[in-house]
């Protein structure tokens, strides 16, 4: 049995509680009012850097391209007498920055939030996937995958917060939620959002949410409970097969509902664009990010000794993994982004134009992060298998799908007025700490190799046959 | 020229074959070749074979075919006959980039597959027409034949080998 050590449980609780202050700083901070906004911006404006004026720039041309409701009570603005025309527009544009500012802490917990809910989901997909094509390699990384799991139930109590909060109008990140916008008679009626009614409203976001999370905690519950009733049941493989039933059925209700989440969670924090391969975008990059947090906690795990029978195969695989499906993400994020610069319909354009604008550096460095380093790194298959290569690799490979879950959000919330900061850096290691304290002490609960499957044997004899294994025995066949 | 005498020694069983490569290797002697029907795994590690540089080969094809693609699609588009397609943009390379990703990635694969197979043949040595090469044909079937040249060493070769399992030991004069 591993024991889960009081130094990283220290750790991980002092990680929790800076996150927490850090968190509760930013939402102090951020603005009450209209008046507090102005003389946020006054202050950035006067420290005269290139930051400062460049934001001053885009938030212009944010206005003409963005549309949220925000700028379509502009445009009822813009079409008032032309002399009125300049106050309103700057009383306008100042609740505009208002809003995204008191958007900041909110969207930056959101963030780290579907970060490290998406990742212990993918896992848990991840893991079904392993049991329904009975693959023989990774049984013996079940148990840590099943640990990273456990993380999905804190980070799903908070999502539901974050869902109960979005319906108390205690945040604005989803601007089809705004009062008036499905009412006619409203100054901000939206009639494209309206046209939208039947999917986005508020009960049904709501009670979608909790479905999906509800759904995928009972197959997690369900799953780590029989598979630890797997290692003594000896019936035969009954119980055996009752895991493999039960994680067919998840995959499948997986894959319709990840979809659907990422419409409602991501895809509604710009209502007026859509894309249909949103879903499986979303997919891609959990999944790439997932793969390397298994391969993160294998390789600590396995330095403590807590994982005798994993060896630099099943580390070469999981490598393989985080390197193919990086292309795999590479590729839906080109598909995307292409088939939408090429035809540059307005109503699709404006997604990447606000995006290209305000976000380049991210946007772009997103790219090199996520496929041309580690396509490099991890294109050899003798790195593959050294620790050392994989871990660089996949904090890169990490480091670059947290970029991309804020390209995706941030434009849509707070628009010009992103940076990196104390509520981003305060939600990551506020989230990473519940990540390792979950992980860890559900890791300590159980056995750490699955006795009664039935491919443990095999998986405990996995060899690459390519891969010369350091510091073992070689013969393993 | 003084002609050769080799060892051909039959097995029929990829286990058997395995055992008896390393008992010769241990004892010492050079295994000239071995034929199998098909792919044994860990054989070439037992006979103690270098690890094929195919794949470097392939990587580097592939980077000369992406460069081939974008010299071409750089001269082709922007340099020497820059229309307004479809009010693409075409002022730098850069501008007009995702057009042009699709012929970058089928060319760069185009490049590493097919060089990198002719690579194969001519590292191989095989082409249509060329002269079978196999000493037995029963080595296409169910035989695997292991080849080992004889230096005044016949009796004590062929007592190893025997004691391997061999199923059929013959001395043959090559040429």
């Amino acid at each position: 049995m591993y024991q889960f050590s009081g130094k990283l449980k220290t750790f991980s609780l002092a990680l929790i509680l800076l996150g927490a202050i850090g968190i509760a700083f930013s939402f102090w901070s951020a603005p009450k009012t209209v008046e507090q906004a102005k003389d946020i911006i006054a202050k950035q404006a006067s420290h005269g850097d290139s930051h400062g004026t460049s934001h001053g720039e885009v938030k212009k041309e944010a206005h003409k391209i963005d549309g949220n409701d925000h700028h379509n009570s502009d445009d009822k603005h813009h079409s008032d007498t032309e002399n009125a025309h300049g106050d309103h527009h700057d009383s306008a544009h100042d609740e505009h920055v208002f809003h995204q500012l008191k958007n900041k802490p909110w969207s930056a917990l959101y963030v780290s939030l579907f970060f490290f809910l998406g990742i212990s989901l993918l896992v848990l997909a991840f893991y079904a996937a392993q049991r329904v094509a009975q693959s023989g390699w990774s049984v013996v990384l079940f148990r840590v995958m099943e640990a990273i799991t456990a993380n999905l139930v804190p980070t799903s109590i908070i999502m539901l917060f974050v869902v109960f909060a979005a319906v108390m109008h205690w945040n604005h990140m989803f601007p089809w939620m705004e009062p008036g916008t499905f009412d006619p008679t409203s100054e901000k009626y939206d009639a494209i959002v309206d046209g939208k009614s039947w999917w986005m409203n508020v009960p049904g976001w709501a009670i979608r949410s909790v479905v999906y999370l509800l759904l995928w905690n009972v197959y997690r519950w369900m799953i780590r409970k029989n598979s630890i009733k797997e290692d003594t049941a000896n019936d035969g493989g009954k119980t055996f097969k009752f895991n493999y039933n039960s994680s067919v059925v998840f995959i499948f209700i997986f894959m319709i509902t990840e979809s659907m989440m990422s419409w409602d969670w991501i895809m509604g924090l710009d209502p007026h664009w859509f894309s249909t391969l949103f879903g499986w975008y979303v997919l891609a990059s959990l999944l790439v990010s997932a793969l390397t947090v298994i391969a993160f906690v294998t390789i600590y795990l396995r330095s403590k000794g807590a994982l005798p029978s994993v060896n630099d195969s099943h580390i070469h695989d999981l490598a393989k993994f985080m390197f193919g499906f990086s292309v795999f993400w590479t590729y839906l994020w080109f598909a995307q982004f292409m088939l939408i610069w090429y035809a540059d319909i307005p109503e699709e354009t404006t997604y990447f134009v606000a995006r290209f604008n305000e976000y380049k550096l991210p946007f772009l460095a997103m790219v090199g992060m996520n496929f041309a380093f580690p396509i490099l790194l991890l294109l050899n298959s003798d790195f593959k298998s050294i620790p050392w290569f994989v871990i660089i690799g996949g904090l890169v490979i990490l480091a670059g799908h947290y970029v991309d879950v804020f390209v995706m959000v941030m434009p849509a919330t707070v628009g010009a007025q992103w940076s990196f900061g104390i509520p981003e850096l305060s939600s990551l290691l506020f989230f990473l700490g519940i990540f390792i304290y979950a992980t860890f002490s559900s890791f300590a609960k159980a056995s750490p190799i699955p006795k009664g499957n039935p491919f443990l044997e095999e998986s405990e004899h996995f060899h690459y046959y390519n891969i010369e294994h350091r510091g073992e025995s070689s013969d393993h066949h | 020229m003084e002609s050769s005498k080799v060892i051909h020694a039959f097995y029929n069983d990829d286990e058997i074959l395995m055992d008896a490569v390393k008992a010769v290797k241990a004892e010492h002697h050079h295994i000239e070749e071995v034929f199998c029907p098909f792919p044994v795994h860990g054989l070439d590690k037992a006979m103690g074979l270098a690890p094929t540089r195919l794949a470097i080969t392939a990587f580097m094809y592939g980077i000369t075919g992406l460069s081939v693609a974008i010299w071409m699609t750089n001269y082709m588009m922007i340099q020497d006959w820059p229309q307004d397609i479809g009010g693409k943009p075409n002022f730098t390379w850069f501008a007009n980039m995702p057009a042009f990703v699709p012929i970058m990635f089928e060319l760069t694969v185009f490049f590493a597959a097919h060089l990198m197979v002719i690579t194969f043949y001519m590292r191989s040595r095989i082409w249509p027409f060329k002269e079978a090469e196999n000493p037995d044909p029963r080595t296409t079937d169910d035989h695997f034949l292991m080849e080992i040249p004889v230096h005044n060493n016949e009796a004590e070769l062929t007592a190893l080998l025997e004691k391997t399992g061999a199923v059929e030991i013959n001395v043959v004069d090559k040429h």
